[in-house]
């Protein structure tokens, strides 16, 4: 499972804050937890700044980066604010976060990733709005990867998200969201999947149930990437639990390292 | 009003087969139609936005209550007198331009209308000239107003803007809801009010029909 640690976003008041006054202790703290918590990519996020995001953005990749090799994820619709951190960017490969078949978004994001090696999440966004169905979901994703394969991007550094939808507005969201990552991964061998998932319980009580076997749920499904947090001992164990049930865990030692690490006595 | 609790209740527990009896029942035995809705089902959907907005009652039963609802205002159609119900008010509501997001704007659309309010939604990604010139022909009490993305809130701004310019901003009362939306973001931006969710979207537009009639 390739875990983007999602912490380092300026919509969280405790980071926006330490962006605003310029606090690097905080967000160097934020970047080596999730580092050692087993995150691939530390997502940085300074959105909600809108015309400092790039100065606000490269700032952050600066701090990251003192402390970790883990590469980031630069999470932004801005083209400006992602060539501006991309400059700084040194060390393992980063990701971009996201393009999606939105007009604008495709072409703003396709020069940045063509030709490169750089990751990218691919968002199933298209003008027509959010898809409804798993068939929309694989023409976008038709598409995104179409799209990006002709302009010199590796099948392999593509994650498409096919968006998870909340479960509580219509009983299919999750089934639908389930069957498109098994078809979009057998579609395209060799692509990555990845998805915030903890739109799935919203509007609901007890989220993080849900949270939990939804990811059991869908690692079995195929989906090897997602964004959340790395702190979360719980979703941690859904994962390694995940793992283990789709035969993808040899000899079940990922179960037993996260079982005696204690992952499944969070109750919390 | 207390004569119809039991539909009230049967609403609010989302009891489908309970709900239709209980209509049923209350129009064989000679009550009015407009007494139910007014004294019966609006009510109940009171509660349950009072109750979504505490977090006692969650957004599939929220869903299910005004499923529920519009089959109940179905059976009382033929009952209803003719032109005799007043409407709450009348609500233009949309997302704006740039974002497509449409859960929480149809969960407040439903509210709205369960609450009696006359509804016209103009769907996502609605640019602010469009919400203008549906100000100018729908002539809304109030514009309720969606974004769900800290990349999209500004153009709550522009829109409002949009109808300063226009000169009809004084025209309508704006409220304005979203995950990243707050109460002194709604303050900054010149909204006449802010929505946490879709219960106090409904109380929301009551508290400002309550001050355009005042006026």
């Amino acid at each position: 499972m390739i875990i983007i640690g999602e912490l380092i976003n300026a919509s969280r008041k405790t980071i926006g804050a330490a962006i605003r006054e310029k606090d690097a202790g905080i967000v160097r703290d934020t970047a080596s937890q999730q580092a050692e918590h087993g995150a691939s990519y530390i997502d940085v996020n300074a959105g909600i700044f809108l015309d400092d995001e790039p100065e606000y953005l490269s700032w952050l990749v600066e701090n990251v980066q003192a402390v970790t090799d883990v590469p980031c994820a630069i999470d932004s619709p801005n083209p400006k604010a992602i060539e501006a951190a991309l400059a700084l960017h040194g060390g393992a490969t980063p990701m971009i976060n996201s393009i999606s078949l939105e007009s604008d978004r495709w072409e703003n994001m396709l020069p940045i990733v063509a030709g490169t090696d750089l990751k990218v999440v691919a968002l199933c966004m298209s003008d027509e709005g959010m898809p409804q169905t798993v068939d929309d979901r694989m023409r976008i994703s038709d598409k995104l990867v179409n799209g990006l394969v002709q302009n010199n991007v590796r099948l392999e550094n593509i994650f498409i998200d096919p968006l998870v939808q909340p479960l509580g507005v219509n009983k299919e969201f999750g089934m639908q969201f389930l069957d498109s990552i098994e078809r979009i991964t057998t579609q395209f061998a060799g692509i990555h999947t990845a998805c915030g998932l903890s739109n799935i319980s919203y509007g609901l009580p007890g989220r993080k149930h849900i949270n939990r076997a939804f990811m059991t749920i869908a690692v079995t499904r195929g989906l090897d990437g997602a964004i959340l947090n790395p702190l979360d001992k719980g979703m941690r164990a859904a994962i390694a639990l995940g793992e283990a049930l789709a035969g993808k865990d040899d000899f079940c030692m990922k179960y037993l390292k996260a079982f005696r690490a204690g992952l499944f006595e969070a109750t919390a | 009003m207390t004569e119809f609790v039991s539909i009230r209740d049967a609403l609010i527990a989302c009891d489908a087969e309970k709900l239709t009896d209980e209509v049923n029942k209350t129009i064989s035995q000679g009550s009015s139609a407009n007494a139910i809705l007014n004294d019966g089902l609006i009510p109940a959907m009171d509660v349950i936005g009072e109750r979504m907005e505490s977090g006692e009652m969650f957004i599939p039963e929220v869903l299910m209550a005004a499923q529920l609802m519009a089959g109940a205002v179905e059976t009382l159609r033929p009952h209803l007198a003719e032109g005799s119900h007043v409407s709450a008010g009348k609500v233009l509501l949309g997302t704006v331009k740039g974002d497509v997001h449409d859960i929480g704007k149809n969960l407040v659309f439903m509210m709205l209308e369960s609450a009696g309010f006359e509804v016209k939604d103009v769907g996502v990604d609605v640019p602010a000239d469009t919400f203008v010139s549906e100000v100018k022909s729908f002539q809304p009490d109030i514009l309720a107003l969606s974004a769900l993305l800290t990349t999209t809130i500004p153009m709550l701004k522009t829109t409002i803007d949009a109808l300063g310019t226009a000169g009809i901003r004084d025209s309508v009362k704006i409220m304005v809801g979203g995950a990243p939306v707050s109460q002194s973001f709604a303050d900054q931006i010149g909204a006449d009010g802010y929505g946490a969710d879709a219960g106090s979207a409904s109380r929301l537009a009551k508290k400002l029909m309550a001050e355009i009639r005042a006026n």
